[in-house]
Parts: C-alpha cells; sequence; structure tokens
C-alpha cells in the first residue's frame, strides 16, 4: 500500500475539519475525493503532503508514519502536491516554474522538461511566457507539469477543473489518464464527480470530514445518493438512508 | 485605479497614431493636447506643482521661533515661486508627453504596457556600464572636499554597504526586517570588544586588529540573525516586521544602557584598520580617502557574490517563496531554512558594516537608532528592491541628498524632504530607481490583479476587489 490515512483528525484551532479519515491508495491507482464545498477534501490534501499537522491518527507513506518530515521533503519520497487553485510563481516563465518543480533533484530535467511538454504542448509554445499570465487552463496545466517535473509516485490533485471549460477540463483529465498509464498513482479531488468517477479505480465520498461512502468508482456512479448528491440527477432517497461504508 | 497612478506613462487616451505617419504633426498636437488635458494628465499636472512647491520650500529660507510660518512665506509667497512653477510645467509637459516620444524612441520594441506577457531571458547588466560606474567611483573623491569624501563613506558606501545586506532579507526573500540596523551595531560592539581594552568596559583579553574582527563580527552577527530568526521567520509581513523593530529597539536600549557598552556615552578609541604583513605596513588613519577605497572594494565584492547568488538556485528559490511560500514548500523549496539564510547572510553584511564603521570612528547607541533601520529600508525600496546596483544609488542619490540639506536645513528637518522624495519616487515609479526585472515584474503582474505580491509589493487588487 502506498498511501494510508488511519483515522486521521485535523483541526483548525477550535474548528475540527477532518474527523477521523481512513483512506488507501495502491501503487498505480486513480483514487478520488468527492464531496461537497468545506467537506475536507483540500484538508485531506494538504494533511498528506505535510502541509498541515493531524491532530490524532497517521499518514502513512509506504507504511512509514509521515508526522515528522516537512512539507518539502516529501517531495524527494515520491509525493507532488498540485495545490487547490493552481498556485503557480505568476512572475516566473513556465520554464522556470518547471525547474522549481524539479528543485530537489535536477539530474533529469532536460528529459522530464521534455515529457512534460509531450503532455502539454501548450507549455512548449508559451515556455518564457510569465505564469500569470496563462489562461486558467494554461495554468492548470503548469501545475500538473511542475508536479510532474519532480518525478512522483503519488499525484495529488486538488480540483484540477475548477473553473475550467469543459473542453480544456476533457484534455486535463486525458493527460491524468495518461500519467496514470505511466505507472504514477493519483489522489484526485474534485467537485466534477461525473468526470473524476470516469477515470478513477476507486472513490470516497467526504462530508464533514468524515468518509460516509467508498468503494469502487462503478458502484459510486450507480448509487443513487452519489446521483443525486454530487451528479446532479433526480433520484428519490429517503433522508435517513445514509448507511456508511456502502460497498463493503 | 492604482494601475494608472503607478505608471503614468500609460496614456489615458485614445491609440495614439504613429509620429511617422503622413500628416502626423497635426494628429500629434492633438495627442499631445488629448495626454495633457485628460484626467491623469491633470493630476499629473497637480503632482508637478507639488513637487515644485516642495522644491521651492526645500530650497527656502528656515522659519523662525517668532514667526513660524516665515518659511512658507518667503518661499512661496514671494517673486521665486515663479521660477518653480515653471519647474513644474517643465516637469508637468515631459511626464505627461513622454508616452507619445517614447513610440520614437524605442522603434520596434515591445512597449512594457499592462501585464508583461514574454519574460525575457535573463540578461546581465551590461558589463560596460559597470565598469564605467566603477570608474566614475574610482576617480570622485578626487574631486571633492574632505568633508565630502567623509561623507562618502560614512554616509554613502556604509549605507550603500547596509543596503546590499537588507537587500537580500527584502529584495531576494521577501521579508520585511525593521530592526536590520541591530546587526550593524552587533559588528560595531564586538569591534570594540576585540580591539580595544579601553573603548569600552568590556573587552576581549587580548587585543586584536580590526581585520581579525571581520570574521568574528560576520559570524556573530549571522547567529544572532538566526536566534531571532528561527523563532519568527514562520511570521508572515506585518508580524515579522513589527518582530524586527522590537528587535532594533532592544539592542540598542541594551547599548544605552548595560555599562559594559559604556552606555550612552559610546565606545571611544577603537584602533584604526592596519595592515602589518610580510614587511607592509599600513594603517587607515583620519583620512577618508583610504576608507573610501576599502568600502569601495568590499561594496563591488558583495555586489559581484550576491549576483552569483541571485542567479543560483538559492536565489530561484527566493523567489519563489516571494511569490507563493506555500507552492515554494510544496514544490519542495526548503522554505524555512533558506528564509533563515536570507536573514543570516543579511546580518552578516550588516555586522561586517559595523566593523568597518567602528573602526573609523566615534560611535554611540544612538547612531543604531531606528530612523537608521528605516533609512535602510527607505534606502532599498528607493533604489530598486532586489536590484544590487539599484540600492547602491539609491544610497547615493538620499545620502547625497541628505549631504546636500545638511547645511541647507536644520538636520531634524532633513526627513521631511526624505519623506517627500520618496512620495513622489512611489507615485511615479514605484518599483525603484533601477528596478530588478523580476521585482518590477511582480508588481506589474500584482497590479493587474495576477498572483500575490508579498507584504512589500502592491496590493494585489483582485484579492481585495473580490471582497
Amino acid at each position: 500500500m502506498l498511501l494510508e490515512l488511519a483515522d486521521v483528525e485535523v483541526a483548525y484551532g477550535a474548528v475540527t475539519a477532518l474527523r477521523g479519515i481512513r483512506l488507501t491508495v495502491d501503487a498505480g491507482e486513480i483514487v478520488t475525493l468527492l464531496g461537497a464545498n468545506g467537506a475536507g477534501k483540500t484538508t485531506t490534501l494538504r494533511t498528506i503532503s505535510g502541509l498541515l499537522r493531524p491532530r490524532a491518527g497517521q499518514v502513512l507513506l509506504d507504511g512509514e508514519p509521515l508526522s515528522k518530515i516537512p512539507a518539502h521533503q516529501l517531495v524527494r519520497r515520491g509525493v507532488a502536491h498540485s495545490p487547490e487553485g493552481r498556485r503557480i510563481f505568476p512572475a516566473m516563465s513556465v520554464r522556470e516554474n518547471l525547474l522549481m518543480g524539479a528543485f530537489h533533484d535536477r539530474k533529469h530535467v532536460a528529459r522530464d522538461l521534455e515529457h512534460v511538454f509531450g503532455l502539454f504542448p501548450r507549455l512548449q509554445e508559451r515556455v518564457s511566457q510569465a505564469g500569470g499570465t496563462l489562461s486558467g487552463g494554461e495554468q492548470q496545466m503548469l501545475a500538473i507539469g511542475r508536479a510532474l517535473m519532480s518525478r512522483p509516485r503519488l499525484l495529488l490533485l486538488d480540483e484540477p477543473s475548477m473553473g475550467l471549460a469543459p473542453l480544456v477540463v476533457r484534455t486535463i483529465f486525458d493527460v491524468i489518464a495518461q500519467i496514470n498509464a505511466e505507472g504514477v498513482a493519483v489522489l484526485l479531488v474534485e467537485q466534477n464527480a461525473a468526470q473524476a468517477l470516469k477515470i478513477a479505480n476507486r472513490g470516497y465520498v467526504l462530508e464533514t470530514g468524515q468518509v460516509v461512502l467508498d468503494g469502487p468508482s462503478g458502484d459510486l456512479l450507480a448509487d443513487d445518493r452519489v446521483r443525486q448528491a454530487y451528479l446532479g440527477e433526480d433520484v428519490a432517497v429517503p433522508e435517513h438512508d445514509l448507511p456508511h461504508q456502502l460497498a463493503k | 485605479m492604482s494601475t494608472t497612478s503607478a505608471t503614468p506613462a500609460t496614456p489615458s487616451v485614445a491609440p495614439t497614431p504613429p509620429p511617422s505617419q503622413p500628416g502626423g504633426a497635426a494628429a500629434l498636437g492633438r495627442a499631445a493636447a488629448a495626454a495633457l488635458f485628460s484626467l491623469a494628465g491633470l493630476r499629473q499636472l497637480g503632482v508637478c506643482v507639488l513637487i515644485g512647491l516642495t522644491l521651492a520650500l526645500m530650497t527656502g529660507p528656515n522659519g523662525k521661533a517668532a514667526e513660524p510660518l516665515g518659511a512658507v512665506r518667503h518661499a512661496i509667497l514671494a517673486p521665486r515661486i515663479v521660477t518653480y512653477l515653471i519647474i513644474a510645467a517643465v516637469l508637468w509637459l515631459l511626464i505627461a508627453l513622454w508616452p507619445l516620444a517614447r513610440p520614437l524612441w524605442s522603434m520596434g520594441q515591445a512597449a512594457a504596457r499592462g501585464p508583461v506577457t514574454a519574460v525575457a531571458q535573463q540578461r546581465f547588466a551590461p558589463l560596460g556600464l559597470n565598469l564605467a560606474l566603477l570608474i566614475v567611483a574610482i576617480i570622485m573623491p578626487m574631486f571633492f572636499s574632505n568633508a565630502a569624501v567623509t561623507w562618502m563613506v560614512d554616509g554613502v558606501g556604509i549605507y550603500a554597504l547596509l543596503a546590499l545586506g537588507l537587500n537580500v532579507v527584502i529584495g531576494y526573500a521577501g521579508m520585511l526586517d525593521l530592526g536590520y540596523i541591530a546587526f550593524f551595531a552587533i559588528g560595531a560592539y564586538t569591534t570594540a570588544y576585540f580591539t580595544s581594552k579601553t573603548a569600552i568596559s568590556a573587552h576581549f583579553p587580548v587585543s586584536l586588529n580590526p581585520f581579525f574582527v571581520f570574521p568574528i563580527a560576520f559570524v556573530l552577527a549571522a547567529v544572532a540573525g538566526v536566534l531571532l530568526g528561527a523563532p519568527t521567520l514562520r511570521l508572515r509581513g506585518d508580524y515579522l516586521a513589527i518582530v524586527t523593530l522590537g528587535f532594533g529597539e532592544i539592542i540598542q536600549l541594551i547599548a544605552n544602557n548595560s555599562h559594559w557598552t559604556n552606555g550612552p556615552r559610546g565606545a571611544f578609541g577603537v584602533p584604526h584598520l592596519s595592515i602589518h604583513l610580510l614587511g607592509i605596513n599600513y594603517s587607515w588613519k583620519l583620512d577618508p580617502k583610504p576608507y573610501y577605497y576599502l568600502l569601495l572594494a568590499i561594496i563591488v565584492l558583495v555586489m559581484i557574490a550576491f549576483g552569483r547568488l541571485e542567479r543560483s538556485r538559492i536565489g530561484r528559490a527566493w523567489a519563489a517563496i516571494r511569490e507563493d511560500e506555500i507552492a515554494a514548500e510544496a514544490t519542495g523549496v526548503p522554505t524555512l531554512r533558506l528564509k533563515l539564510l536570507a536573514f543570516a547572510i543579511g546580518a552578516s553584511v550588516s555586522g561586517f558594516a559595523g566593523v568597518l564603521f567602528a573602526s573609523k570612528q566615534f560611535f554611540n547607541p544612538q547612531i543604531f537608532s531606528l530612523q537608521a533601520s528605516f533609512l535602510v529600508v527607505t534606502i532599498v525600496i528607493f533604489g530598486g528592491m532586489g536590484n544590487r546596483l539599484g540600492v547602491v544609488v539609491g544610497s547615493v542619490v538620499l545620502q547625497g541628498l541628505a549631504f546636500y540639506l545638511r547645511d541647507k536645513v536644520p538636520a531634524t528637518d532633513r526627513f521631511i524632504y526624505f519623506g517627500a522624495v520618496v512620495i513622489v519616487m512611489m507615485i511615479f515609479r514605484p518599483q525603484g530607481i533601477v528596478p530588478s526585472r523580476r521585482r518590477k515584474r511582480e508588481i506589474s503582474l500584482a497590479e493587474h490583479g495576477v498572483g500575490h505580491a508579498d507584504s512589500l509589493g502592491s496590493a494585489p487588487t483582485s484579492e481585495s476587489g473580490a471582497r
């Protein structure tokens, strides 16, 4: 097992954001994390990448707890985080942004740049343009490309489809599938449940800091509550019918 | 709204026709009139008149206790004001018509209007220009009086060195340090402690040549920087500024109140720098010129070293921290350690400058006041954050102004004029006299609502506008 969250609790001061999350990602899978605003998806990713520390429970990478490891060292261990809102370096060129992704290890820079440009030819066209002047879709490509420059085993993607046109979203998701096909495990946080479940192997549904549903994508796609709450379909679900761990 | 005031060159008129077109003269005249009498043009006129009035005040006579408004009356309500209004008008014409003249001047060059889109390849400052400036700096003392050269050492040179060090903290790593002069004090008192048995009450058993104190002060200041930085660098922006401000005050208070430092009396008789090596015996005495050249050599070396640092991997990591600290951490930049490094490097340069200063002249705790810290920050921002040449030029201009004003206005008033000059500068050229390319880009992008300018950049308009 590549990544495991064992009963992770995270709090911002007095406000508890995660109430005991259990979650696993195996090597080579795509796992998606669904949920409404404020459910704790971004908090989960930030906890995994070490930007936040759990109040209780543990994050384990290759079975080893990460509690003492600072965020910047996690990159060395093969975890790359493409954060919410993309957060590219606005005044740096596309090229400089990508080089920052390879900050810890510059042995393979040339080859990795080529790889990223292969995935996103648009970035190559704009290689010397300032990151902040790219379009939203291009910035998202840059954020993913920057994360890939560290040669991750696990890629954490926080809402890559946010604010993008459907056509661009499709390009991004195609590339995510392609990255995964090259052997990189992906933990994908999304509000766009339909797209996410289409490429994911498994999924978790978060609500107010807890996993309320999990299972293979197919099962989640077929689940009435998921369809109603996240796919916007009109399905009658009784209010009280919310069993946990549906897919077991 | 902030964009027009920050870049007055942006014409608020309709696209100006290229002057080379047939019938260009008439069109040019119309465009000029439109530029002058647009809202932005009139606002520029207002600012220029204010500058003229300020100049009139600065050069006018002083007030007296019996006649508090005398200065205003004799400076402004006198015929001489006409001269200054003419200066203001000329300034206005230059500023308002500059956008029209620019296409002629920089034919074919992509004018940097609006957000910069293409990032030019890193270009090194032309070597020729740097050498020319160096030659000017070398021959300059020959044309000035001893008093002026003394000021070129104590005022301009020392502060240029301090600004170069603070530039690492502010310009490269993007942290606001308002207690920077404390490290200068540490360097100076370290010198007094190690080189003389009598300068201050506390002394080292053996008196060392001041040259040996350079490495000691360098290390001690860096250690002080790390000690201050380690617990506080998690803070950002205003909070860090407040903590460093407090640190500066603490150091000054200790210097002022401890009997080891001689309290407010300060340190007397720190030996001058001297070399006794391989039969060479030379010592820096009262003549300021040798100090000037020593300082010049050190400044050039520091500039070269920091230039390399800026373009190194560490320099790029600092830029990343400045632009987005969380993203930097997430891409594997050890942000805390690198911020600490910037702090330590800045501090050690300041300590270094302290040794030079102490070995040249008498000093007391008053020199290490809050005002001195602010002055260094002002020089860095005025000269151009992140640009080494810029901060040195900033020191030359601001401290040159101080020297010019020395006999003209009371010392206590000097900062009023400083303030006026800095405000004018921030209106017309917020990026500083010689801006760093990257910094300029960050400010320009932030003004157009892209990206986060750090605590020292312009306010990101998009974020404040969204609320």
